[in-house]
């Protein structure tokens, strides 16, 4: 009968072979008992310290899913593409410069002298998409401005309502409730005439188209940004880490941003993405409308309004910028997903 | 801000003395009378037990003296003096120099008391820095030997830590480091280990304790458990439905209590020399609704002594024999009359309602 080979002991087992017994320091590595163990030592015993792997310690990227590297890589290649466009750093030809023999050519035309033009020419005959990468500039600084404006003040106005409560939470949220009784479009149409009615009137230079729209899609979102920083302000202003802080003697404004702030801004970051693409698209049903940026600065929304009569001749002109602001929004909902998804795990942490 | 702080201190008087302090909310079922003419008196260094069940009224009695409750649908009155200084009528932006100066609070519930977006360092010197004029780097120092002070191991490292990668114990004591960080002469805990695991409850209790006598700071600490309070109060209050039912030092209650709700906690807490499977001695029914109290004693429903008299006409506090104690109870326990009264249930079959209904369940 052959030997039976030695069984293999798992390493992580003292050895089990009787003539060499256990070393004492083996031994007490592996009692579970061990006095040693209750020395606070994070990096073996874990006593002490509960190091676990927490979402807050998590690296930006990891754990993202495909589709979110490409919402991401999306975002990325048109705020490039905006920054060149609007710098000059890198020039897809002159947006503005009318070639009459390309006028109204699609893409990867050759024929008339539209060749080097990828993406066509409008109807005057400028290069697609050297206006598109312009009009990404518009339609963004005319998105991120207006929910910039909208979070600052909607959001500011919210925290403060939903950590007095009372009256001024019954005045501030009835000012929100008779601002979203205006349809947005109607609210949003009164104020740039109206903004852009002053400025003629008293016989200065009118606001920026760009300023004007800012302001008028910011003032639209500032009673729905209000309306989430409230609910959430005041859900943690229940917290016994808010009177905690009042219990120490902090003041009003200090317990609203040191405490109240950080914890509102996760739910406000996410709706944020989400709001930039609904500004995206309040821009463009603007300028349909006749009230956005005037032409010849171009924007995703005005490129659309401009050529619409070409739809059916030429519908390239309305498509490539209506699927520019289709993908765009699409990536920006994507990720308000994913950083809400994020943000809601840290409730388990706590 | 330091003078203010020391401005009072030859003041020898009483370090709190409270007078008829009453609560209500308002709520769409009527005024809810949480606090109902509390009067208490706490000297310097000592500790004060408030014992009651949940719904007593006792958390809502510690936040009213702080004047910590909510803005609005809150009616206060009676009188809060401190170091002899009314402070019940004061607004927010007054109580401000008392808040963690003067007086501080522990909460429940460690995991919801400390702010989880922000490093437990930064918690603490927050208080420091509003109260005490002094650097950063000093305020953070402070801190650190806050931390130690309540035997948080490494608390260097601590400090740049977040409040979710600390134990519940940890947490609390981060939490008794935040409170006495400005080191307060009077300190709040309500009910400090509720929320903790039996076995690193004693050790907050004796940490708090330490710290209270090495700093001889005032305690009210608020409590279900009347274990909890028996060998760390000097005096003890029972609280049934927003009032005082009885006061005593300590030892005095423990020895000859005369309310009956005070006997029925005690007998509540299980003894660990009983036969395993005794049945666990509960007080039968539920505290009074709040809204429309019963006209006669609040717990006259729930007591064995029950008579004819408690339910017609509530018994006012009266002093028993030793100094200091007093009670609200017309057949006390351990009297002739309470004997009788307790003969005469038991020979008539009669106890109460409530009684009645959880000992024969549906």
């Amino acid at each position: 009968m052959p030997e039976q080979p030695a069984k293999p002991s798992p390493d992580y087992l003292p050895s089990t072979d009787a003539s060499t017994p256990p070393s004492p320091s083996e031994v007490l590595l592996h009692d579970e008992l061990d006095p040693a163990g209750m020395t606070f030592d994070p990096e073996l015993s874990g006593v002490g310290a509960i190091t676990t792997d927490v979402p807050g310690r998590r690296r930006l990227g990891q754990g993202l899913t495909v589709a979110a590297w490409v919402a991401i890589g999306w975002m990325v290649f048109v705020v490039l593409l905006a920054v060149l466009a609007k710098t000059g750093l890198v020039t897809w030809g002159d947006p503005q410069n009318s070639i009459a023999a390309c006028a109204r050519k699609g893409p990867f035309a050759n024929e008339g002298g539209a060749a080097g033009h990828l993406l066509g020419c409008d109807s005057n005959g400028r290069d697609m998409i050297a206006r598109l990468a312009l009009g990404a500039w518009t339609s963004l600084l005319v998105s991120v401005g207006a929910i910039a404006v909208g979070f600052i003040i909607g959001g500011g106005l919210g925290i403060i309502a939903g950590y007095f409560g009372g009256r001024i939470d019954t005045f501030l949220t009835g000012t929100f409730n008779v601002m979203l009784s205006v349809p947005a479009i109607v609210f949003a149409l009164a104020l740039v005439a109206f903004l852009q009615g002053t400025g003629q009137n008293s016989g200065k230079t009118a606001l920026p188209d760009v300023l004007i729209l800012i302001i008028a899609i910011g003032v639209v979102s500032i009673p729905l940004v209000g309306r989430i920083a409230r609910a959430s302000a005041l859900s943690w202003s229940q917290r016994e880490f808010v009177l905690a802080a009042r219990a120490q003697g902090a003041k009003n404004g200090r317990v609203m941003i040191r405490e109240l702030l950080p914890n509102v801004a996760p739910a406000l970051f996410s709706i944020a993405l989400l709001g930039i693409a609904i500004a995206i698209v309040a821009e463009g049903t603007l300028a349909i409308l006749g009230v956005g940026v005037k032409p010849p600065t171009p924007s995703w929304g005005n490129i659309i309004a401009v050529d619409r009569g070409e739809l059916f001749t030429s519908p390239h002109i309305t498509f490539e910028p209506s699927i520019m602001i289709f993908v765009t929004v699409l990536a920006l909902n994507f990720l308000g997903d994913v950083v809400r998804s994020r943000f809601d795990v840290q409730e388990a942490g706590i | 801000m330091s003078a203010q702080r020391f401005a009072d201190a030859d003041y020898d008087g009483a370090l709190l003395e409270v007078r008829d302090l009453t609560t209500y909310f308002e709520s769409e079922r009527g005024l809810v009378r949480a606090v109902d003419g509390v009067s208490l008196t706490l000297e310097r260094g000592k500790t004060l037990g408030i014992v009651g069940e949940s719904g007593s009224g006792k958390t809502v009695l510690a936040r009213s003296i702080m004047n910590l409750l909510p803005r609005h649908g809150v009616q206060r009155s009676g009188s809060v003096r401190f170091e002899g200084e009314e402070i019940l009528s004061l607004s927010p932006a007054k109580m401000r120099r008392f808040w963690g100066a003067q007086m501080s609070m522990i909460f429940q519930d460690p995991m919801t008391s400390l702010n989880p977006v922000m490093k437990i360092g930064k918690q603490i010197t927050e208080a420091i820095r509003q109260h005490l004029e002094v650097t950063k780097d000093y305020a953070n120092q402070l801190a650190e030997a806050l931390l130690g002070s309540v035997r948080i191991p490494e608390p260097h490292q601590r400090m740049a830590e977040y409040p979710h990668q600390l134990s519940g114990g940890m947490r609390q004591r981060i939490c008794i480091a935040v409170a006495l960080a400005c080191g307060p002469k009077l300190l709040f805990a309500d009910e400090p280990t509720t929320a903790l695991d039996v076995t690193v409850q004693a050790q907050v209790l004796d940490l708090i304790a330490k710290q209270q006598s090495e700093r001889f700071m005032a305690m009210v600490l608020v409590t279900h458990d009347l274990g909890v309070v028996a060998g760390r109060a000097d005096e003890i209050v029972v609280m049934y439905a927003g009032r005082v039912v009885e006061r005593a030092p300590t030892h005095v209650l423990f020895s000859d209590m005369k309310m009956p709700y005070s006997e029925a906690l005690l007998a509540s807490i299980p003894k660990i020399d009983e036969h395993s499977h005794t049945r666990l001695a509960t007080i039968p029914g539920h505290p009074p609704n709040l809204v429309n109290p019963p006209a006669g004693c609040k717990f006259a429903p729930r007591c064995r002594y029950v008579q004819e008299r408690c339910v017609n006409e509530e018994p006012p506090i009266r002093p028993g024999v030793a100094p200091g104690h007093e009670f609200r109870c017309w057949f006390p326990v351990g009297t002739p009359e309470g004997k009788e009264a307790l003969e005469r249930n038991q020979r008539e079959n009669r106890i109460p309602q409530a009684a009645a209904r959880a000992a024969a369940p549906n």
